[in-house]
């Protein structure tokens, strides 16, 4: 960035010193005033409506109800009914994050290198597109149209097999029925964010794998996988964070009949059901705190993964 | 190497059963609420509720008002840090990467107990202001999708030389930023801007806890006291989501396939 001439219209700050030096930060003192208004609102708008009240919240979690610091709200955290509620969380969000990014593999090897016509791979990249976003809500009732009591599927499997999956254990508002039901945003997303990378597989490698006779099979177990290993992971923990911090799905599914920690913490802002706002603030943070570690673990895989897909 | 496209042909079968059965299974559901055959009254009764009219219409409003607000924040920063504030990017993209970490359950809850009726910028105390702070939340929450497709728009132009050029002929920084960058990058501010619409529409969390009426609360609302009309919404709402995206897809058809001489 080497622009000399000032091209704001307002008044100029930049100082003639910092012409000359070359130091790493001379952007800084070249950005003239114009530059930094054109950015402000955009600092002001993350600091007040993403940094601020996510602090706040952190301040909170160490707080009594006096104001002074303490660590009995994140001790407080080891009830068993919280415990249960994040345990059922990552359950239900580490599944649905394994199953949908091995099934969303799958599907995008077969658009991709699958040699399926043209039409079939833009087709399943749309629809992905769509159903990523199909999530919260009206995905709740597609579901309990297609398996609850009387949803589609129930009724056909009763009538058509005689195969109850209700009698047989199956519960459209249980762990499998939430699992189920992430997996219609979950499988999508895996196809979107996955088909970059395959498509950095370059041909050459499975040719010059071919050529050395190596099987298919010996080809994805020695070359494919390892390359895209760390982006998997990294998918993997970008949908887990994905699937922790939904509630509208699981709400409409199961009313509160499922104590995932969204479902917790939506219950405690709008009736203080845990009887503790200190406490409120630490569900926070954990729920944080758990999206963080997974999304560090994305970046820095990502980091490493990139270097092979340039 | 036969083998391996029938595997193909499987995995998008069984992936295609997946995924259209409860879409059908939706529509057929959304059909039954008369006992003597298939009709189309549940969606009947849906466009005809003055709820469904006003939460949708006030839900539209929100989104277009937030598509407004992004884009006003998020071209000018992203341009300037492309142009003239590179050590800025590092900052810029990680503030973007906040809402991906941060759920949106907690950030509302942020909101409520620091823009409360007794604090410092009481936001929540008045309709507008509760209004307001849902808007720079759906801000927040479409960040993300937001950055991403106009800087990627940014990228594809040559945002230097365009500037020089522009600054060659005596325009300033305003003009430039809504003459010269603008129209180029039109058509990525664009697709962003349907992205934010699809994440808008139906956005429960945030509606709910902020009390506005919202169309995600209504739904919520709809799913637990009525049978058929469910089924009804989740069809339009799963027909407005493939036009949200089918207007991206058509729009990436217009969208400058020359790449920047600079990057």
């Amino acid at each position: 960035m080497s622009t000399d001439q000032n091209t704001a219209a307002g008044p100029e700050l930049s100082g003639p010193a910092a012409r000359t030096t070359t130091a790493p930060l001379r952007w800084l003192r070249e950005a003239s005033l114009g530059d930094w208004l054109a950015v402000l609102p955009f600092l002001v708008f993350s600091v007040m409506f993403l940094v601020l009240p996510t602090l706040w919240l952190f301040a909170n979690a160490f707080a009594d109800r006096a104001g002074n610091f303490t660590f009995q709200n994140i001790l407080d955290l080891g009830t068993p009914q919280i415990i249960a509620s994040f345990w059922i969380s990552i359950r239900v969000s580490f599944a649905s994050a394994a199953l949908g990014a091995v099934i969303g593999l799958a599907i995008a090897l077969a658009i991709i290198r699958g040699r399926l016509p043209a039409p079939i791979r833009s087709a399943v990249m749309t629809f992905s597109g769509v159903a990523s976003n199909f999530a919260g809500i009206p995905l709740a009732f597609a579901f309990l149209a297609t398996l609850g009591r009387l949803g589609l599927v129930t009724v056909l499997l009763d009538t058509v097999f005689g195969f109850n999956i209700y009698r047989a254990g199956f519960n459209i508002l249980s762990f499998w029925g939430l699992t189920l039901t992430y997996l219609y945003f979950q499988i999508p997303l895996m196809v979107l964010i996955i088909a970059p990378a395959i498509d950095g597989l370059k041909k050459e490698w499975s040719e010059a794998a071919a050529t050395l006779g190596a099987s298919p099979w010996q080809f994805w177990r020695y070359v494919g996988l390892p390359v895209l290993w760390p982006n998997l992971l990294g998918c993997l923990s970008l949908l887990f964070a994905n699937a922790f911090g939904a509630i509208a799905t699981a709400y409409a599914l199961t009313g509160s009949s499922l104590n995932i920690v969204p479902i917790l913490l939506y219950a405690q802002i709008r009736g203080d059901v845990l009887q503790n706002p200190g406490l409120g603030a630490a569900l926070a943070l954990g729920m944080v705190v758990v999206t963080a570690l997974a999304n560090v673990i994305y970046l820095v895989v990502r980091a490493r993964a990139e270097r092979w897909l340039k | 190497m036969r083998s391996g496209r029938i595997w193909a042909w499987i995995v998008f079968a069984l992936g295609a059963a997946y995924f259209l059965v409860p879409l059908l299974a939706t529509f057929e559901f959304s059909l039954r609420i008369r006992r003597e055959g298939y009709t189309f009254d549940a969606y009947a009764n849906v466009f005809s509720d003055p709820l469904f009219q006003a939460t949708f219409g006030y839900s539209l409003l929100i989104g277009l008002l937030t598509i407004v607000v992004g884009v006003l924040i998020v071209v000018p920063a992203a341009y300037f840090v492309r142009l003239r504030m590179p050590g800025l990017r590092p900052i810029i993209e990680f503030v973007t990467l906040l809402p991906l970490i941060v759920p949106a359950i907690v950030l509302v809850f942020g909101y409520i107990r620091l823009y409360n009726s007794s604090s410092w910028l009481p936001l929540t105390g008045s309709r507008l202001g509760t209004d307001l702070l849902l808007i720079f939340g759906y801000v927040a929450l479409a960040l993300p999708y937001m950055y991403r497709a106009i800087d990627t728009g940014l990228r594809t132009i040559d945002v230097k030389t365009l500037t020089e050029a522009a600054t060659i002929l005596g325009a300033n920084q305003a003009t430039i930023l809504m003459r010269v960058i603008f129209p180029n990058i039109a058509v990525a501010v664009l697709s962003g801007a349907f992205l934010t619409l699809a994440i808008v529409m139906g956005e429960f969390t945030i509606a709910s806890l902020l009390n506005r009426p919202a169309f995600g609360p209504y739904l919520q609302n709809v799913g637990a006291n009525r049978a058929f009309e469910p089924s009804a919404l989740a069809i339009v709402s799963f027909v407005f989501t493939w036009a949200a995206m089918g207007m991206i897809q058509l729009l990436a058809r217009f969208a400058p396939k020359t790449a920047a001489r600079t990057d």
